[in-house]
């Protein structure tokens, strides 16, 4: 991967996103000011995002693929999938009310997560590593927030923006992944007690587990594993839905049980 | 609409089914035909059918989810009647030159061991009088011009039913999870589009009970042995020589189908 924007740029850009994400405002696109930014540049600003939130003292849990199947890409009008880190500050309990005054646009989608116990390498990484280091699978709830304004973003900005991430949920309940056919797993997302998105993990490039191969791959070019003892999303199964105070959602899932979440102001 | 009037639509339709060609829309007529009406015409189509040697083996269920509902413009499930000559058997290669303008759906498919009497039948009382659940493929069909069907059309037309194929893998749906399993459907290897059984009425029971309850109110019980196909879980999948398809059913397992020959349009 190559960058082409300065160090001095980088962090400029990497204050931008912090500050949209921490105070929850929207803020243009990153490509509007920098036209030929690359992927590259998108992850050494999400890249330099990491580094002050850990020195600030929030803590690297896991990462998440994003962007991993044909609907999200259809919806998003982009064509490959993206990673984004996840800190202990984003984690939100099942069964709780998830705030949204600190959010721009909330969005919520079902994904199946993995929890690894051993570490994984790039490049070369597959589907089988992936579900030999795996520890256990269970449901999760992902809520993404596109910090840019009026929906408008391309890859390079959203990588940026940390894959969007926001909030995540994990719960239902846990599974050994040799119990289990992944990719036949179906999923029904409820938002107020009505069906608004239906799909099988297969969306997610054929199998979950690929799509976490790929995140430890893209790792890899950036000098980086998955540690142990990783928390790791690997992407929604369905298109995004819009939430707003007072929504009830539910992500059911065969074999790996439901949560819930509720929003609130 | 005089029962001359209805023998002569519900010929035309048997003509064109054996010489696979299409008729013009019966709703663009000027006829005013009423959905009962629709019903007694499939009924005329049905017992030429039935005259020519074919036995009744069993119903499907049409119209049940969104994608098609989208497709078609119609918004409420219709039924039909399976036939003997409807059952592809054997190596599952189904021979397009026996069909007009086939598109496939992914299903699942219950095999009652009791009769159902409508009705008063629950979802419960389906999953007590289902022997098994199978996979399966129905191959839609339309005997009338380029699909231009209204819901009174398709179920003058028998539910647009054209085959159906049912896989090798027999479930006890008291086994299953029949409302949360993916379906997982591949065209040609590749991943084509993935669902859940929700995408039926909720559940496919449901909408093996609302046939039961429907039928049951026109005098017409389902037999036990018969085959009831509980409506498509995935979009229409257009078929052409050479075509393979392949759902797989979380929990239960796949049914495949090749395509060989040329239909009608």
């Amino acid at each position: 991967m190559k960058t082409t924007l300065n160090r001095e740029a980088i962090i400029r850009l990497c204050e931008r996103v912090e500050g949209a994400q921490t105070r929850a405002y929207a803020i243009p696109k990153l490509t509007d000011e920098y036209p030929s930014m690359t992927m590259a540049d998108g992850y050494a600003i999400q890249t330099e995002l990491r580094k002050r939130f850990i020195e600030q003292g929030h803590k690297l849990v896991g990462w998440k693929a994003g962007l991993t199947s044909r609907a999200k890409m259809k919806q998003m009008g982009v064509d490959q999938p993206s990673i984004g880190f996840l800190t202990d500050k984003m984690s939100r309990p099942e069964n709780s009310v998830i705030s949204t005054s600190d959010l721009v646009h909330p969005r919520v989608e079902c994904e199946i997560a993995f929890v690894t116990r051993e570490r994984l390498v790039g490049p070369g990484c597959t589907a089988e590593d992936v579900l030999q280091a795996t520890d256990y699978v269970l449901p999760a709830i992902e809520v993404i927030d596109s910090r840019f304004s009026g929906f408008k973003f391309d890859l390079e900005s959203v990588v940026a923006d940390n894959g969007s991430s926001a909030r995540f949920v994990g719960g239902g309940r846990p599974r050994y992944v040799d119990e289990l056919d992944l990719p036949t797993i179906g999923a029904v997302l409820e938002k107020n007690g009505e069906i608004v998105e239906m799909g099988a993990a297969a969306a997610v490039m054929d199998h979950p587990a690929a799509a976490v191969a790929m995140l430890v791959n893209i790792l890899a070019e950036m000098g980086e594993e998955l540690p142990a003892g990783s928390f790791v999303m690997s992407g929604g199964i369905t298109a995004a839905v819009a939430v707003s105070p007072g929504d009830h959602v539910i992500a059911r899932f065969q074999e790996l049980g439901s949560i819930s979440v509720r929003f609130g102001e | 609409m005089d029962q001359d009037l209805i023998n002569s639509l519900g010929d035309e339709l048997y003509s064109a089914f054996l010489t696979r060609s299409t008729i013009t829309p019966l709703t663009g007529r000027g006829l005013d035909i009423t959905l009962e009406q629709a019903y007694k015409i499939q009924q005329r189509f049905i017992a030429c059918r039935l005259e020519a040697g074919e036995t009744v083996v069993g119903k499907k269920i049409g119209v049940t989810s969104k994608p098609v509902q989208q497709f078609l413009g119609v918004y409420q499930p219709d039924f039909g009647i399976l036939t003997s000559g409807m059952q592809i058997a054997g190596d599952n290669v189904i021979d397009l030159d026996g069909l007009i303008q086939p598109k496939a759906e992914a299903e699942l498919a219950f095999v009652l061991k009791e009769d159902l009497n409508g009705p008063g039948i629950t979802a419960m009382d389906v999953i007590r009088a289902t022997d098994y659940v199978v996979p399966c493929f129905e191959i839609v069909d339309s005997r009338i011009t380029d699909w231009k069907i209204r819901i009174e059309d398709t179920v003058a037309d028998n539910a647009s039913c054209g085959v159906y194929v049912l896989g090798d893998v027999k479930g006890d749906p008291r086994k299953l999870d029949l409302t949360l399993a993916g379906m997982v459907l591949y065209k040609n290897g590749e991943l084509y589009s993935t669902s859940v059984g929700a995408a039926v009425q909720g559940s496919p029971a449901n909408a093996v009970a609302w046939l039961a309850n429907t039928l049951g109110e026109l005098g017409i019980p389902f037999k036990a042995g018969e085959v009831i196909l509980s409506g498509s879980q995935s979009e229409l999948v257009a078929v052409q020589h050479g075509d393979e398809l392949e759902c797989n059913v979380g929990g239960l397992g796949r049914c495949k189908v090749k395509f060989s020959g040329r239909s009608a349009v």
